[in-house]
């Protein structure tokens, strides 16, 4: 727990570094908290890893929300941040997806044809670096697809790459997160979601930096994130509530 | 948004520019006209910036100079300030990346100049400075004005190396090849094809006006 220093005085803002894919959630949320508490968010969305080098070099960062669990974890070991101010407060859903020309309504053993020929290409994200990936590999790997699959991975940097290589139907099938897909997007059709024991988890770790001055108003940003509202809102953008369970 | 990554860019670009002119000009005439041990290290160092991926030289950047950093710790330490997720860290990483160019172009261009006239201006009295200023510079100067160029495009389409040390903060330190990468990771592909348009644009005017000018005053010159 930050100590609480009774001279400390409220902060007129804190800046939280969030993994870029929850930036449309957590607008929303910075911008209720503005309003309930009059301190304003700075916003810093960047890839996950780029922030954690950010925190580990000190950079005057508040409230750190990762998309994976390792960034977590490592600045955890580093003894960057408060570990007890340490929650999950969101989930993802993986899912498989194919190019909208491609989609048909008859077959139903998606994963199984992803080992077929007709099948030459599929999309995810570098397992060592992407944390859609990461999970992804397990996936294939517990589907025993792995070593049939592989030699047709086209590995991609981020997300949304994967999404833009199957939109534009260069390859044949990916796999992203389901809050990857805008609602508008016309190109790309959900085919099924990766079984939920095929893969760890997918969770939302956020906590206070230790390096924060603010950790009380931090503490209060997080205490929204997982508050009812918070999570209305973060259900609203296609994620799972910690709080009612599955969304 | 796309209003006010434009101004962040406008400042960060002026600022970057401003000293990459200043400075660049001068290591580039001790590159080119001093004799001294380690002066092709002293370039390739100054290069590192141009071969690097940006995002390495953030890396180091932030190393150098976070709250925690060889030469960020005292300063935060005695004046309570990072430079870190502010603008001027944008205007540096701008800067260090774009010093490069600027280097090479000038030093070439003194090279270029005959040191006889350099002697002549010498020999007539005149002191270093103004030798300098007067006959090195004007005769240099395309190629200088082209390092100038040079150097303001890439500061303006600097992106690696600011997003580490700077920080992705709209209206803070956002500059417009920032609110592209979020506007395509966050797949606003409209807002991401409008500023990426709009970057274009000012940076094709930018340079197409800065040819056409020291074409004229070249002219003129001749």
């Amino acid at each position: 727990m930050p100590t609480n220093n009774g001279a400390a005085k409220v902060p007129n803002e804190i800046t939280v570094s969030a993994a870029v894919s929850l930036k449309d959630a957590f607008i929303e949320i910075g911008q209720l908290y503005e309003t309930r508490t009059g301190i304003h968010v700075n916003f810093n969305f960047a890839a996950s890893g780029i922030l954690q080098k950010q925190i580990e070099q000190a950079a005057p960062v508040d409230v750190f929300a990762s998309a994976g669990e390792r960034q977590m974890d490592e600045l955890a070991n580093k003894n960057l941040i408060f570990t007890d101010t340490r929650r999950d407060f969101a989930g993802n859903t993986l899912v498989l997806i194919l190019p909208r020309s491609q989609a048909t309504t008859q077959e139903l053993q998606w994963f199984e044809r992803l080992a077929q020929s007709p099948v030459r290409k599929i999309a995810i994200g570098n397992p060592q670096t992407v944390p859609a990936g990461f999970y992804a590999r397990q996936t294939l790997v517990n589907l025993n697809l792995w070593d049939k699959v592989q030699q047709k991975l086209v590995l991609a940097e981020d997300v949304r790459q994967v999404l833009d290589y199957v939109a534009r139907a260069e390859v044949d099938a990916g796999f992203v997160y389901v809050t990857d897909i805008a609602p508008t997007n016309q190109a790309v059709f959900v085919a099924a979601p990766a079984p939920e024991t095929t893969h760890d988890s997918i969770l939302y770790p956020i906590a206070v930096v230790k390096d924060s001055r603010h950790a009380e108003a931090a503490l209060g940003f997080i205490a929204l994130v997982l508050s009812p509202e918070g999570q209305a809102v973060l259900k609203k953008y296609g994620f799972i509530s910690v709080l009612f369970g599955e969304g | 948004m796309i209003w006010s990554a434009f101004k962040v860019s406008l400042l960060v670009v002026s600022v970057a520019t401003i000293i990459t002119s200043v400075l660049g000009l001068a290591l580039a005439f001790v590159l080119a006209r001093r004799e001294f041990r380690g002066r092709e290290l002293l370039d390739a160092v100054l290069t590192m910036p141009l071969v690097l991926p940006p995002t390495v030289t953030g890396y180091y950047l932030i190393v150098l100079l976070g709250r925690r950093g060889l030469l960020g710790a005292p300063l935060y330490a005695w004046t309570g300030w990072t430079i870190t997720f502010t603008w001027q860290a944008a205007a540096l990483a701008a800067t260090v990346v774009a010093l490069p160019l600027m280097i090479k172009a000038a030093r070439a261009a003194i090279e270029s100049v005959e040191p006889k006239y350099e002697l002549a201006s010498f020999t007539l009295g005149k002191g270093e400075l103004e030798t300098f200023l007067r006959v090195t510079l004007p005769l240099a100067r395309r190629g200088v004005v082209a390092g100038i160029v040079l150097s303001a495009a890439r500061a303006l389409g600097e992106f690696g190396a600011t997003l580490m040390l700077a920080g992705n903060i709209p209206g803070k330190t956002q500059t417009m090849p920032l609110a592209i990468y979020e506007a395509v990771i966050s797949g606003e592909d409209r807002r991401a094809q409008t500023l990426a348009v709009a970057l274009t644009l000012v940076s094709v005017a930018a340079v197409y006006l800065t040819n056409k000018l020291s074409r004229a005053k070249s002219a003129q010159a001749a």
